[in-house]
Parts: C-alpha cells; sequence; structure tokens
C-alpha cells in the first residue's frame, strides 16, 4: 500500500476543517477534528475580498503545526510545484492542489507522485477525479462550490462521480479503450476501477458544507469524509457547530443523533444562493 | 457465531471489514452501545486518537467499550492502541487502559516520516509487511506483557492475556496473517 493512500484510509470518517489561527486549530482539534487545513483566509473571505490567493505564510501554518496533535494540511495553487516543495519541506502532513487558491498553470497540475507528501485534489466528475489520481493523489474530494455555504454543487459533484463508476462498472471490456481517451487516461486504470467499482483512493466530499445535516447528506451520498471550509468558524458559535458537524459525520446514518445534534446552534454562515454567482466566479471551473 | 466488531467512530474500518469477510467471518462496524451484544470481539482501528476519544465521551460509549474490552479479544491498532494504553503521553490524554502499555503519540514523527518496512514476529516464519503511518511508539509497563514484535528496538506488537496492540498497521496489505492470529485470540480462564 501507498503510505500517502494509507493516511488518508486514517482520516475517513472524519471531518478537516480549515483555521486561519492557532486558536482556531484548538477549537477543531477539541471538537474532535481528524486533521485542520491551514490557511490565511477561508474561501468565503477569499471570495469576498478577490486578489490573487495564494499558499499561505510557511511561519503561520508551522505555529498551527506546532500547537495540535492531529495531522494538518495546508494549500497550494494547482501547478504550483514549489509552493509544494516549501510544504514539504515544513513537513506538512498532506498538500490540497486547490481550485480555492488562483491557479498558476493554465496546461498542467502538479506530478504528485514525485513528492512524498500525500495529495488531495478536487474533482467534479470520474474523468476529472481519475486524471488526478493517474497524477498521484492520494485522496479526491468533490470540488463543490467553496465559500458559499451552499451544499448543492458538492451533491452535483458526489452523485456525478457515483453515477459514471457505476457505468464503467457496468460496461464491457471492449469499450475500455474508448473510456481510456475520453477520460485522458491510462487503460490500466479504467480496467482497474471498473474492476473494483470504486475509486483506487478514498473519496471525500468539500465545498458548501455548512450544517450538519450538510454533512449528513453528504456521507449519505458516499463520502467517506467531509472537509468544512468557512461553514465553522463564519457561523455565529463555531465551537458548537464544529462538535455537531464531527458528531453528523458519524451519526450520518442516525436521524435521532442528527436531531440532536442539530438543536440550538445559532446562525448558521450566510450562504450564497448560486443563481446570483456569476459563472467567472465559480471556483469549481478551475482545472481540468 | 457472532461478527467480529470494529470501532466505526471514526478512522480505517473498511479495509478491516475487507480482509475479515476474505476470512469467512462477519464483521460490522460498532458505534452504538447495543452493537456490542451482536459481536465476540473487536478491533479499534486506525485514525485519529483524539476524536474517537472525544466521541466515545460524548456518546457515554467510554464505560461500555471498556469493560468490553476487558472481557473479550481486542486488537488496537496505532490510535486504537493509544485508546487502550494505561497511560498516554505527548500529548497525555484519557484512555480506557485495559493493557499494561505506555503509548506516545507521533513518536515516529509525521506523516513525512512515515515508512513501510518488514517486521519480523516470533509468531510467524516471515516477516509482515508493515506500514508506520505517523505511528505511536508503545512500551510495556509490565511483565505480562509479552513483545511479540520489535522494530529498531522497540516493541511494534504485544500482547497482554486477550488484548493485542499494533502501533503498525497490515489490514491495507494483502497479508491476513495477523487478523488470523487475532481471530485465534482466547480469553484465558481465571
Amino acid at each position: 500500500m501507498d503510505l500517502r493512500t494509507g493516511l488518508a484510509n486514517m482520516l475517513c470518517n472524519g471531518v478537516i476543517m480549515d483555521v486561519v489561527n492557532v486558536e482556531q486549530a484548538k477549537i477543531a482539534e477539541g471538537a474532535g477534528a481528524v486533521a485542520v487545513m491551514a490557511l490565511e483566509r477561508v474561501p468565503a473571505d477569499i471570495r469576498k475580498q478577490g486578489g490573487v490567493a495564494r499558499m499561505s505564510d510557511p511561519r503561520m501554518i508551522e505555529e498551527i503545526k506546532a500547537s495540535v496533535s492531529i495531522p494538518v494540511m495546508a494549500k497550494v495553487r494547482i501547478g504550483h510545484i514549489a509552493e509544494a516543495q516549501i510544504l514539504e519541506a515544513i513537513g506538512i502532513d498532506f498538500i490540497d492542489e486547490s481550485e480555492v487558491l488562483t491557479p498558476a498553470d493554465a496546461a498542467f497540475h502538479i506530478n504528485k507522485k514525485t513528492f512524498k507528501t500525500p495529495f488531495v485534489c478536487g474533482a467534479c466528475n470520474l474523468g476529472e477525479a481519475l486524471r488526478r489520481i493517474n497524477e498521484g493523489a492520494a485522496l479526491i474530494r468533490t470540488k463543490g462550490e467553496a465559500g458559499t455555504g451552499n451544499i448543492i454543487e458538492a451533491v452535483r459533484h458526489m452523485r456525478q462521480i457515483t453515477s459514471e463508476l457505476t457505468a464503467l462498472s457496468q460496461s464491457e471490456g471492449s469499450q475500455y479503450e474508448s473510456m481510456a481517451r475520453e477520460y485522458r487516461v491510462p487503460v490500466e486504470l479504467i480496467e482497474l476501477v471498473a474492476n473494483t467499482g470504486k475509486l483506487p483512493v478514498p473519496n471525500f466530499a468539500a465545498g458548501g458544507v455548512a450544517t450538519p445535516a450538510d454533512a449528513a447528506l453528504i456521507r449519505q451520498l458516499g463520502a467517506e469524509s467531509v472537509f468544512v471550509g468557512s461553514g465553522v468558524f463564519k457561523s455565529e458559535n463555531p465551537e458548537r457547530v464544529a462538535k455537531a458537524i464531527v458528531e453528523a459525520t458519524t451519526y450520518f446514518d442516525r436521524p435521532e443523533v442528527l436531531l440532536e445534534v442539530s438543536r440550538n446552534l445559532g446562525k448558521a454562515m450566510e450562504g450564497i444562493e448560486m443563481g446570483t454567482l456569476p459563472q467567472e466566479s465559480r471556483l469549481a471551473q478551475r482545472g481540468w | 457465531m457472532k461478527a467480529v466488531g470494529i470501532l466505526a467512530l471514526q478512522g480505517c474500518v473498511e479495509p478491516h471489514v475487507r480482509v475479515l469477510r476474505s476470512l469467512g467471518r462477519d464483521a460490522i462496524s460498532v458505534k452504538r452501545g447495543e452493537d456490542f451484544e451482536e459481536i465476540d470481539r473487536l478491533i479499534l482501528p486506525g485514525g485519529e486518537s483524539s476524536t474517537m476519544l472525544r466521541l466515545l465521551e460524548r456518546f457515554s460509549l467510554f464505560e461500555p467499550l471498556r469493560s468490553f474490552c476487558l472481557s473479550r479479544p481486542t486488537w488496537g491498532v496505532c490510535a486504537g492502541a493509544i485508546l487502550l494504553a494505561a497511560k498516554v503521553e505527548h500529548p497525555s490524554q484519557v484512555s480506557l487502559a485495559t493493557v499494561n502499555v505506555l503509548a506516545h503519540r507521533n513518536f515516529y514523527g509525521s506523516q513525512r516520516e512515515s515508512f513501510s518496512t518488514e517486521v519480523r514476529s516470533s509468531l510467524f516464519d516471515k516477516p509482515l509487511s508493515a506500514d508506520f503511518i505517523r505511528a505511536p511508539k508503545l512500551s510495556p509497563l509490565a511483565s505480562t506483557v509479552e513483545v511479540l514484535a520489535e522494530y529498531g528496538g522497540d516493541a511494534v506488537l504485544l500482547r497482554e492475556n486477550h488484548t493485542l496492540l499494533s502501533s503498525f498497521h497490515v489490514e491495507l496489505e494483502s497479508d491476513t496473517r495477523l487478523h488470523q492470529y487475532f481471530l485465534s485470540l482466547e480469553v484465558a480462564p481465571r
């Protein structure tokens, strides 16, 4: 087993939370997060403030790393090999090659096989997921639409990947060559996925999770874990919301627990209706 | 025959289910008190011990789990071993304390220091393929703890009565021998 995918397996059935400082990292750890994503601005603020979004200051990432015992992740721009090398030099546990930051390369994603550090990458559909896996991604997550507090895009991406997986596992061997061409990946990867009916790496959800019910919904649709970006620390009661999302992620199939943890959480993050979000500000379109 | 349980509050559950089913045993996820009725032995899998601990306390599972582990064969893998240890440090945290072992969290470093290797054990002729993923260090605290394998001078596979601990993972490999050994463990008559 590839150790990079090995760590991804350890993060299953858990919640990874975006944090912007040590105080938030400790709240996330105390609430039961399996990992934190250290970044300077959560997606909702990146969206609001605009400008080029880059890798965070390594010093801030190092401070967060020193303050918690759980794994720490951080984001690099799509295709930004040097930012990834810097994070690897820090000794970060996981790198998110993320569409939330401004892409650095219009032609290539990072060749992730050359790193010892595992990578997670976003995907809207099976072809995109397989291309990232072929480049060495140890973990796939839906892109959703980060910073919106709106779950609809994550649901769309999870359903899309699941239905394409089902179609692939039911297809004939004679179709593999043409599917490999369509998805732009080696036929061996198509064959592997067709035989097992699942991705060879864990499949998580991200982008728009704002409530415990959102986490439970996306888990019921097949997500093995949940990334929460702005949903925790843009809510009225971050600590309570963080705990409730962790609990809902474990007991996603127990409505009586979901009821109990959903009560009295205060105001959730505001959120954005997709119809009011112009095409050019949709982050899920970044990457290919 | 009752099923084998895998504590499923968080972590690497599915690979254990797959291995156990390949060995012809029924395996179920355990995350509610009543689930303990359905099982005769339990694996506490890898993952984040701090997450599992919080959920155990939140859903009043700490005591039911502890009494199960005291009376039935239990295998703690990595984070699961930390939960079972008598004492946990770096940082210190509460534990079920069903086995006389000291656990030092993240002893082998962060993910950059994770490694795969072969581990020789007195249980088997051929070495085990072992994955150490942000692994803890486990040290015996009593002579009743038998060290079944060492790596680099440290105990990595230990047993005390019906409790098995490993700081490494085998469930991600195709090697099923350690699962078979766990299935053969019995509770010694008092």
